[in-house]
């Protein structure tokens, strides 16, 4: 570690790594609930589980980016962080305010929640994936513009290399599109399209850009591939991102009464968006090809290339499955939809937290990389998890084919409860898959304590390569 | 990536590439803004729709639902419950009105809200509202 203060990231990274943890439990949660229906019920009823487990999937992912950019800001700009007290302090506001809102969802009736927390004042609650009560957003805006603050002022004072300008610019794109949250008009179709300028334009939009500087960062270190070669790729990469995604917002506007001339927008730009993925994919091969130096963190640069395929897979691939409007037209809302979210955010968004905090976490540490021993078997959890979020896709994608087929595209149509009785067995096996994906993340934290094997070292390997 | 091809170029690429984009993105918003009331259903938004999309809210119904499918894939699509239950804002005040509290056993059930009278008209009121709403034909068929 070359700043102290780059340490901040270390508590950034643990309540990430715990929250995950939560996120895992209450999607088995759910997954049961698909096919045990009263599972839990009225106790904890399937949207309150769904809340829990996506608030936290978004929470423990802005831990991980937080924490990535107050490790990699610093070492970046070639000076101390601008405040590690405001980091730490920023730390526990977001850590606390978050998990009082996971209680208040588990503990009160949602309606409750929302009088509690006077909803009635600026009504921002009920909506997917922000249902967070106003006065926590107010505490997301709060904190994410104290890390902003603290964050560019380190950049501005120190060296501006692409990886730092180009996660800023994500940081601040993520600030300035989370207040499209607060917008909660009474029209169900403006409500809807502006919704998607959260949604949207944060996971197909300026996260790629902090997943491609992150990537690129880490890239950097472990292959010491030249800057120069591996900035042209970002920029390359997130030009390509956001030249197919911004249009690419119109694969939302097919069917919410917005016109249908969004359609071909959406369709034509969309079907554009596997693109820099599939060029992401290429770089991190191509990069660990050329690399200048055997590092000895073989976990990190599974990770960096695990990233690269899974998100071309399941960001690239799958969204293109669905994304065309002919398709779209019979897919829209089935669980080939859940198929898609699934791998999409495990591939690109998971798996860039987790590939950064394999490289960083050790250094933290104080060693290089973590003994083999350890490296092994945080290896074993990366193939558990990845290979058991393939299934769960595939499982997905079959019960979404299928009630595609019973539900919508045919002369005969069969109600939805129907149709989820008769696609159950998918449910079952997407279960199983969880509980493998579960198993895979309990070795990935066990990972951290196991100790021993041969002592990690570097060898570098320069004048062989 | 060859010499010929340099790093400012890729950086001009960026900058130009998603200014444009964006500001194409916003002018088919624009257009969008001045084409949706030919769309969305406004004559209907009365005081009674929108009490009902907040109590939609205040009961996190997405959670569990899709609305013009969007949402979670639980439970029924909604945005043409009010068609599929005949036309019906009774029926659908009776379906919500009638959930047992406790569940059904092994099965899946929406919970009992405890809605008054009021907000059960009202939630109504908001889905034969969307219902309404010119979203392309979609979905394809009444089961949503």
């Amino acid at each position: 570690m070359k700043y102290s203060s780059q340490a901040v990231a270390k508590l950034y990274f643990i309540a990430a790594i715990g929250l995950f943890v939560g996120q895992i439990l209450f999607g088995l949660v759910m997954g049961l609930q698909y096919v045990w229906g009263d599972f839990l019920f009225p106790a904890i009823p399937f949207n309150v589980a769904r809340m829990v487990h996506t608030n936290l999937l978004i929470v423990w992912l802005l831990f991980g980016f937080m924490g990535a950019a107050y490790y990699l800001v610093p070492e970046e700009a070639e000076r101390e962080l601008h405040s590690p007290f405001l980091a730490r302090l920023l730390f526990w506001v977001f850590l606390v305010a978050g998990a009082l809102t996971i209680l208040g969802y588990l503990l009160v009736p949602y309606a409750r929640l929302a009088e509690l927390t006077m909803n009635d004042l600026l009504p921002t609650m009920g909506r997917e994936f922000l249902e967070q009560p106003t006065i926590t957003k107010i505490g997301i805006v709060i904190v994410a513009l104290g890390f902003l603050y603290n964050i560019g002022m380190t950049i501005l004072a120190g060296r501006k290399t692409v990886v730092n300008l180009v996660l800023l610019t994500g940081l601040v794109g993520l600030a300035v599109f989370f207040l499209f949250s607060f917008y909660v008009p009474d029209n169900l179709v403006l409500d809807k399209y502006f919704w998607w300028w959260v949604v949207h334009l944060w996971v197909e939009g300026v996260w790629e850009l902090i997943l491609g500087s992150i990537l690129a960062f880490v890239l950097i270190k472990i292959t010491g591939v030249d800057r120069e070669v591996i900035e042209k790729w970002l920029y390359v990469i997130i030009a390509m991102t956001l030249i197919t995604g911004i249009i690419g917002t119109g694969h939302h506007f097919y069917w919410i009464g917005t016109p249908e001339y969004w359609q071909w927008w959406g369709s034509v730009f969309s079907a554009m968006e596997p693109i820099p993925f599939f060029m992401m994919t290429v770089f991190a091969f191509n990069m660990v090809n050329r690399r200048r130096r055997e590092h000895p963190n073989r976990a990190a640069m599974l990770w960096a290339l695990g990233t690269a395929v899974m998100a071309f897979l399941g960001a690239g691939v799958w969204g293109f499955l669905h994304t065309l409007a002919p398709v779209n037209y019979y897919t829209h809302g089935t669980q080939v939809t859940a198929a898609h979210g699934h791998m999409a955010f495990y591939g690109a968004y998971v798996m860039i937290v987790l590939t950064v905090i394999s490289y960083a976490m050790p250094i933290m540490r104080g060693q290089e990389a973590s003994d083999r021993r350890s490296q092994v078997m945080e290896m074993w959890s990366f193939w558990l998890m990845t290979v058991s979020m393939v299934f769960i896709t595939l499982f997905l994608t079959g019960a979404g084919v299928l009630q595609v087929w019973m539900q919508r595209y045919t002369d005969v149509p069969q109600s939805f409860m129907v149709v989820q009785q008769k696609i159950e067995i998918f449910y079952w096996l997407r279960e199983l898959a969880g509980l493998v994906f579960l198993v895979g993340l309990v070795l990935y934290v066990i990972s951290f304590f196991v100790k021993g094997g041969e002592p990690a070292r570097a060898a570098d390997t320069a004048d062989t390569a | 990536m060859s010499e010929v091809f340099t790093k400012s170029m890729a950086r001009n690429i960026y900058y130009g590439g998603s200014m444009f984009f964006f500001l194409l993105f916003l002018a088919l918003t624009f257009d969008t803004m001045g084409e949706v009331p030919k769309r969305d259903n406004h004559e209907a938004l009365t005081a009674q729709v929108a009490l009902g999309k907040k109590v939609w809210e205040e009961n996190d119904c997405i959670g569990c639902h899709t609305l013009l499918g969007e949402g979670a894939y639980f439970a029924p699509e909604l945005g043409n419950v009010y068609k599929r239950f005949g036309n019906s804002t009774d029926a659908i005040v009776a379906f919500i009105k009638g959930r047992p509290a406790n569940g059904i056993p092994g099965r899946r059930s929406m919970p009992q809200f405890n809605l008054s009278d009021e907000e059960l008209e009202a939630v109504a009121a908001f889905l034969k509202y969307a219902s309404e709403i010119n979203s392309a034909n979609w979905p394809p068929n009444i089961q949503g």
